[in-house]
């Protein structure tokens, strides 16, 4: 019946046609580390690790860009993973029962991980499956070394065999364990039976006979070709795992009791007693030694690596590695939970001695490497599956286009910070990556919990880190961060030796950091906290002893009647303090109240930093260091604001809205929104849906309901400063543009200042001076997002120093600038310097979302290279990006992006200014999108192995697809031609060097 | 001091020239436009030219079509000046005998008007109901857009207009039956679920408990959430339009297509005498009529010293009401016509944009700011 209002001009097909040529969205690559791991993997002959994770995703990693992911359809835990050496092909268990195979298979010439087959163990026949369910789960796998088998053993003892890669199970071939007791002597089999298969291992020379160990202790040597109980050890212990050493003429088990043995394997055929036993943590009762390695070493002794074992009583709640080579023995502490480890090791069957190189440690928070070969066993920095969450990320900043210069100077910081322990490469370097290498640097940037702001590389598919910046030492906290790990005496016993950074706990939570903002040209930063702390930095590439200079501004402005009942502001330490070179301390404003920060910017060539809290803004001059403006936003009737951040009636309120909105969670789940089927954005759903598994669902929901009613001026809170922006634009008249400030609040009011900024030769006799031009009061009221002053073209304006050092066009000056004020509801362009509303558009009127991130982005087109737009992005409280244009505010397209019950995520996003983005999918993972068709970074590469005759040759294909896609790898640069031809040679000769053997493929 | 943009037009010119009609008796005088002073000073002044201070008088003016419209408050004294062109007419009654019914459309032009005279005959016997001259005409909460809809349905404004009365009401979740074709069959909507008592919506008696809620502001509710409905009523609150289905379907408003004005309203405080006069003038609401009548962006300049921002209802909303009629006839009430200046004001400023960029500009000062896209 209103049909007619919802017409729109007719689509116009050249538009359209530019559309595409401009906007594309894909989830690209998953930064940082799988949320929840649960199973380790590696294959030594083409240098691959999988991790996988209990809501069952499949991550692979090679040489660093080299990165798969999968996804089982079943949201279940995956408990181990086992890779077919050599083929690309992966064994998986869930906790279902059920075993997959996955292939990494190709497809325009880039590898890609595929789901081949899959099979549930059947229940053992004349069984009522009902009644024994668990007699077929599977315990243990394992894959023979001519990888066309694989041994399952089975909780109820009975060991089965599977043909690969068809994955059929070889009927006759079972082995049950009534079979094992015939020959086990009646002494001891006290009648009972043997337990679970505990660990299956293959016989390093003889790929005929397999180690069993059954859980109550026993061990036993099975020839396959014999069928027949070839050795016979009587081990009493309940065993944990078992690990040949190289020679074959011994193996070590490992046990409950937090004990290991070694036994002989020589002619006699039933050992009753080990060669060796030992409990390391004894005499006290010890845990369980969770899993060994036994490796041989041409230089010493041998290495052996175990799991778990810690005294009971005094470290019981450790997670402990430890490392022991004759002598010596290192006890590897983590801060998290040990999932599982392998080591790098020789693998040539030639070859006498294992000689690791490296151990790769898998904990519930992070991968850690630690040097085998060098003294000491330093770590190795990996080149990925970066700990984003080493403490809680409580604030993102990402910049584009970092000058070279600035690049290098943080990597050199970063690099004296952590002097790297060990030289070693990076051992897991399987695959090649194909992606071109990335032309245009890009800084991601995350602000912690306790104070710190990482630097990562955000350039290309692994994300590195750089460089970490720590403001805690700048203020007495009650634990000094300097000492924190005090260095362990060598009489300490166990060895511990902390590793890993995963530390989520906080000192001091007003050390929060709350907003970032970097200039790249001048290599100043500011970075503001939870207790209104400004801190004014400068990269300085010497150490530094310096004496903090500071100041306060009061931002009630003798306002009546408020009392500040949240937190005490930070107090700086006084005297000299050193610094590392790096980012250095160069004015720190404390704000009045200590209200967290909620808004800052900054301007390096007026030499001006801009800050607000929920009390009132202020502009600080850190030159002169002065005071330039403060202003109070407070509305008189606002109590909430005076509240700390864990005051009990916010919480109150907050918690009673968080129920709520679980209700209506349980209720909406059922009609999910799809979003692109890429496996990224699968893993997404698949936690989304273990976590709303986790919660008892509410069976029967008393009816929610919401109030209608207009925002009033005095809701609370409603003075939180949201947004704040340096201009150089005409404010005041027509005619002369100049400094100007704006502010915007959470009640909808903008406040524009003209600024009277000295020039540079007299910026020692006067000062910076701010006068109120406009006070804009959208009438809706909706929190101000965003505030952007667009030239007289409609592009937004420059960034400080970019114009003057040639970096971008001067922004056109002649034609009449405007302002486009983003609220949460609304977009709004007004003309300037009358302020009158010129071209708008009603989100919230029209599709009932509510604006939550906001970003002007550049879009260059894919057909031509010097055609670009300008656009305005925006994520919506239902995790959505919208994208219009500007300043005409045209809605150009919307994609599904976020799920929109994931309220974290969407809170976390950053947008690129080229059309990319980043947003948390766990505590510890960025997904990363683009909303370019040009600007893409996501994973292209090959793994190699040789292929078979009637595979696609990798090189033909690879040239082809190249043309076809180049657009698509093209990262901004305009010289993807040239590119795809080096990846072209460079892929030639990946492919000589490779090893291994390609077998049969699953039809 | 502070000074408040009512977005002048831009063809205003320093001063108004007026010519005031008091009996027989003519007095011309000029008013600077830029500061029309208040409504009680200009009455003032009238009494002073024409010499009558002790003498009670209605006023009138003839506005830009000719309808005798009555200034008796500042918002409509404004507009008068502001429309004035080049000439403000102003007419006096004794209060004593004032006709009444002489306001409205057409009411400079009907009496020449024989065809009208015909279509009515009744128009001179029965003189209209008097309608009551309050001093500030307001919008008011109304069923609208009767003719349109079906009969089970119902689209009810809510003006909220700068009242203390909250709007007071709540939706909920809730499923209704439709006939598919696949059968009947149950689908999600929203309903409201309690009027709080002494608001907006309970003292209209235009909606109740269990409505089920179709639209708002013109967009189908169907297949959005409880939160965004929520969020799209708040983001419409200053001018709240929502197409329910009555649960209680006795009360529904007939149409007799015979005489369309009984169809109207039965809230008789809405119409004033614009409809009475012609009826053949719907209700209808555009889009511009939606957005035009809407909130106006405070913008106050800046002095020296910080200011606070006083909490102001829109003014310009009476006046918009005042003149709904010309609103239908296809001409903008001021708030419009000094947007699209607006635009055209660019267009005119950026010829040096590019054609596609130009296109876009056009359209949108076509479409008006207020049309609704769906993406």
């Amino acid at each position: 019946m209103m049909k007619f209002r919802f017409r729109r001009p007719g689509n116009d097909p050249q538009r359209e046609k530019l559309k595409l040529e401009l906007f594309a969205f894909n989830k690209t690559v998953e930064h940082g580390f799988p949320n929840q791991p649960s199973s380790l993997a590696y294959d030594p002959k083409i240098q691959l690790m999988a991790i996988a994770t209990k809501t069952g995703a499949v991550k692979i990693y090679g040489a660093p860009g080299v990165e798969f992911t999968g996804l089982h359809k079943e949201a279940a835990t995956v408990t181990q993973m086992h890779f077919l050496p050599g083929q690309g092909r992966l064994l998986s268990l869930l906790d279902d029962n059920s075993i997959h195979l996955w292939e990494i298979g190709q497809k325009n010439s880039y590898s890609h991980l595929e789901e081949v087959c899959s099979l549930t163990l059947p229940g053992r026949p004349g069984f009522d499956c009902a009644n024994s369910p668990s007699i077929t789960r599977i315990t243990v796998i394992m894959l023979k070394s001519c990888c066309d088998m694989a041994c399952l053993g089975t909780e109820g003892g009975g060991v089965y065999f599977l043909d690969l890669p068809s994955l059929q199970l070889l009927d006759g071939k079972t082995l049950f364990q009534d079979e094992v007791l015939q020959s086990v002597p009646d002494d001891y089999k006290c009648g009972k039976a043997l337990g679970p298969v505990e660990s299956l291992q293959e016989h390093p020379t003889d790929p005929d006979k397999i180690l069993i160990g059954y859980s109550r202790g026993l061990v036993l040597l099975w020839g396959q070709a014999t069928h027949s109980v070839e050795d016979l050890f009587l081990g009493n212990q309940q065993l944990e795992s078992i690990s040949w050493e190289r020679s074959s003429r011994t193996f070590v088990s490992s046990h409950s009791d937090g004990g290991y043995m070694v036994w002989p394997v020589n002619s006699a055929r039933c050992k009753t007693q080990p060669l060796t036993s030992s409990i390391p943590y004894g005499p006290f009762p010890c845990k369980a030694i969770n899993k060994i390695l036994w490796r041989t070493s041409e230089t010493g002794s041998p290495f052996v690596i175990f799991s778990g074992g810690m005294p009971r009583a005094s470290y019981g709640d450790r997670h402990c590695i430890t490392i022991m080579q004759g002598k010596l023995q290192v006890t590897l502490d983590f801060t998290s939970r040990v999932i599982d480890f392998f080591t790098v090791h020789d693998i040539d069957p030639e070859q006498e001695y294992d000689n690791p190189r490296a151990l790769l440690v898998l904990v519930e928070e992070e991968l850690v490497a630690v040097d085998l070969q060098t003294p000491g066993w330093p770590t190795i920095t990996s080149p990925y599956l970066a700990p984003l969450h080493s403490s809680a990320i409580t604030c993102s900043y990402h910049i584009s286009n970092i000058p070279i210069k600035l690049w290098e100077r943080i990597i050199c910081a970063g690099k004296q910070q952590n002097p790297p322990h060990s030289t070693m490469e990076w051992p897991i370097n399987g695959g090649k990556n194909l992606a071109p290498e990335p032309v245009h640097k890009g800084l991601l940037l995350t602000g912690h919990e306790d104070g710190t702001v990482r630097f990562w590389d955000a350039s290309s598919v692994s994300l590195k880190p750089l460089y970490k910046l720590t403001t805690a030492n700048i203020f007495q906290t009650e634990a000094d961060h300097s000492e924190s790990f005090p260095q362990s005496g060598e009489e300490e016993w166990p060895p511990f030796r902390k590793v890993g950074c995963f530390d989520p706990y906080s000192d001091d939570p007003r050390l929060g950091i709350q907003k970032i903002s970097l200039c790249k040209y001048s290599s100043q930063l500011v970075v503001a906290g939870t207790a209104g702390q400004v801190l004014v930095m400068e990269f300085n590439d010497e150490r530094s002893e310096q004496k903090m200079s500071l100041s306060s501004v009061d931002l009630l402005q003798d306002r009546e009647g408020f009392t500040w009942k949240g937190h005490d502001r930070l107090t700086p330490k006084g005297g000299l303090v050193s610094f590392a070179p790096g980012f250095q301390p160069r004015f720190l404003v404390q704000c009045i109240p200590p209200a967290a920060v909620t808004a800052v910017t900054l301007h390096t060539e007026w030499q001006l930093v801009a800050f607000g809290t929920s009390h009132g803004f202020g502009v600080f001059d850190y030159y002169r260091q002065q005071a330039v403006l403060a202003r109070c936003t407070l509305h008189p009737n606002d109590s909430l604001a005076m509240e700390g951040p864990l005051s009990r009636v916010k919480s109150l309120k907050k918690s009673l809205r968080q129920s709520f909105r679980r209700i209506r969670k349980s209720r909406v789940s059922g009609k999910k929104r799809l979003s692109p089927s890429s496996p990224a954005s699968k893993v997404q759903e698949a936690n989304a849906q273990l976590a709303e598994q986790a919660g008892p669902r509410e069976v029967e929901v008393t009816p929610v309901q919401r109030r209608i009613e207009p925002r009033s001026a005095d809701d609370s809170l409603s003075g939180v400063v949201r947004c704040l922006y340096f201009a150089d634009t005409f404010l005041r008249d027509a005619t002369h543009h100049g400094p100007t400030m704006w502010a915007g609040t959470n009640a909808g009011s903008v406040y524009a200042y003209a600024l009277e900024v000295p020039s540079r030769e007299k910026w020692t006799e006067k000062s910076a001076e701010a006068v109120l031009g406009k006070e804009i009061q959208l009438m809706h009221r909706a929190p101000v997002v965003s505030i952007a002053v667009l030239d007289g073209r409609g592009n937004p304006l420059p960034e400080p120093f970019e114009v003057s050092r040639d970096l971008a066009k001067a922004p056109e000056m002649q034609g009449s600038h405007s302002v486009l004020i983003v609220s949460e509801e609304q977009f709004k362009v007004f003309t300037l310097p009358r302020v009158t509303a010129k071209t708008k558009f009603k989100l919230t009127a029209h599709e009932g979302s509510r604006v939550r991130k906001l970003g002007l982005m550049n879009f260059p087109s894919i057909a031509s290279d010097d055609y670009s737009e300008n656009c305005l992005v925006c994520l919506t409280n239902l995790g959505d990006v919208h994208i219009f244009t500007i300043p005409g505010l045209r809605p150009q397209i919307r994609y599904d992006c976020i799920r929109k019950e994931d309220i974290s995520g969407i809170a976390s996003c950053v947008f690129t200014k080229t059309g990319q983005g980043f947003y948390l999918i766990s505590p510890s993972e960025f997904e990363r999108f683009s909303l370019s068709t040009r600007n893409i970074t996501e994973p292209h590469c090959v793994v190699g192995w040789e292929g078979p005759i009637d595979h696609l040759n990798p090189v033909t294909s690879l040239c082809n697809n190249l043309q076809q896609r180049s657009p698509k790898m093209n990262q901004a640069n305009g010289t993807h031609k040239l590119q795809s031809k080096e990846e072209y040679n460079s892929l030639g000769a990946a492919d000589a060097v490779l090893t291994s053997h390609w077998t049969q493929r699953v039809t | 001091m502070i000074k408040t943009h009512q977005r002048t037009p831009s063809r205003s010119l320093e001063s108004v020239e007026v010519k005031s009609k008091f009996g027989a008796e003519f007095r011309r005088f000029s008013l600077d436009r830029s500061k029309p002073g208040k409504f009680e000073e200009f009455y003032g002044l009238l009494q002073h030219v024409h010499r009558i201070p002790n003498i009670d008088v209605l006023v009138g003016y003839a506005d830009i079509h000719g309808d005798l419209l009555p200034i008796n408050n500042d918002d409509n004294y404004l507009k008068a000046v502001k429309t004035a062109n080049p000439l403000l007419r102003v007419f006096l009654q004794r209060k004593e005998d004032a006709d009444y019914s002489a306001f409205g459309t057409d009411t400079l032009t009907r009496k020449k008007n024989v065809l009208s005279n015909v279509l009515r005959p009744d128009n001179r016997k029965k003189p209209p109901i008097a309608i009551s001259l309050p001093r500030d005409f307001r919008p008011v909460s109304s069923i609208i857009d009767v003719d349109v809809l079906p009969e089970t349905h119902r689209r009810v404004r809510l003006y909220k207009h700068g009242s203390d009365k909250p709007l007071g009401f709540y939706i909920r979740d809730g499923s209704s039956v439709r006939v598919t074709p696949h059968g009947l069959e149950k689908v999600p909507g929203i309903f409201i679920s309690r009027l709080v008592q002494g608001g907006l919506a309970e003292s209209t008696g235009l909606l109740a408990v269990n409505d089920e809620v179709l639209e708002v502001n013109g967009i189908e509710v169907s297949g959005k959430s409880l939160d965004q409905v929520t969020d799209m009523m708040i983001a419409n609150s200053h001018n709240l339009i929502i197409t329910v289905k009555p649960a209680n379907q006795r009360n529904n408003v007939r149409i007799s297509r015979t005489s369309g004005s009984s169809g109207q309203s039965t809230d008789s405080s809405t119409s004033h005498a614009t409809f009475m006069a012609s009826p053949h003038v719907m209700q209808n609401f555009h889009s511009e009529e939606v957005d035009s009548d809407e909130e106006t962006d405070m913008v106050i300049e800046g002095s020296d010293e910080p200011q606070h921002i006083p909490v102001a209802p829109s003014a310009s909303a009476s006046i918009v009401s005042l003149t709904k009629s010309d609103n239908d006839h296809g001409l903008t009430p001021n708030g419009s016509v000094a947007s699209s200046e607006g635009s055209m004001h660019t267009l005119a400023a950026d010829t040096k944009m590019d054609p596609v960029e130009k296109e876009d500009v056009i359209r949108r000062s076509m479409e008006e700011d207020g049309t609704v896209i769906t993406l």
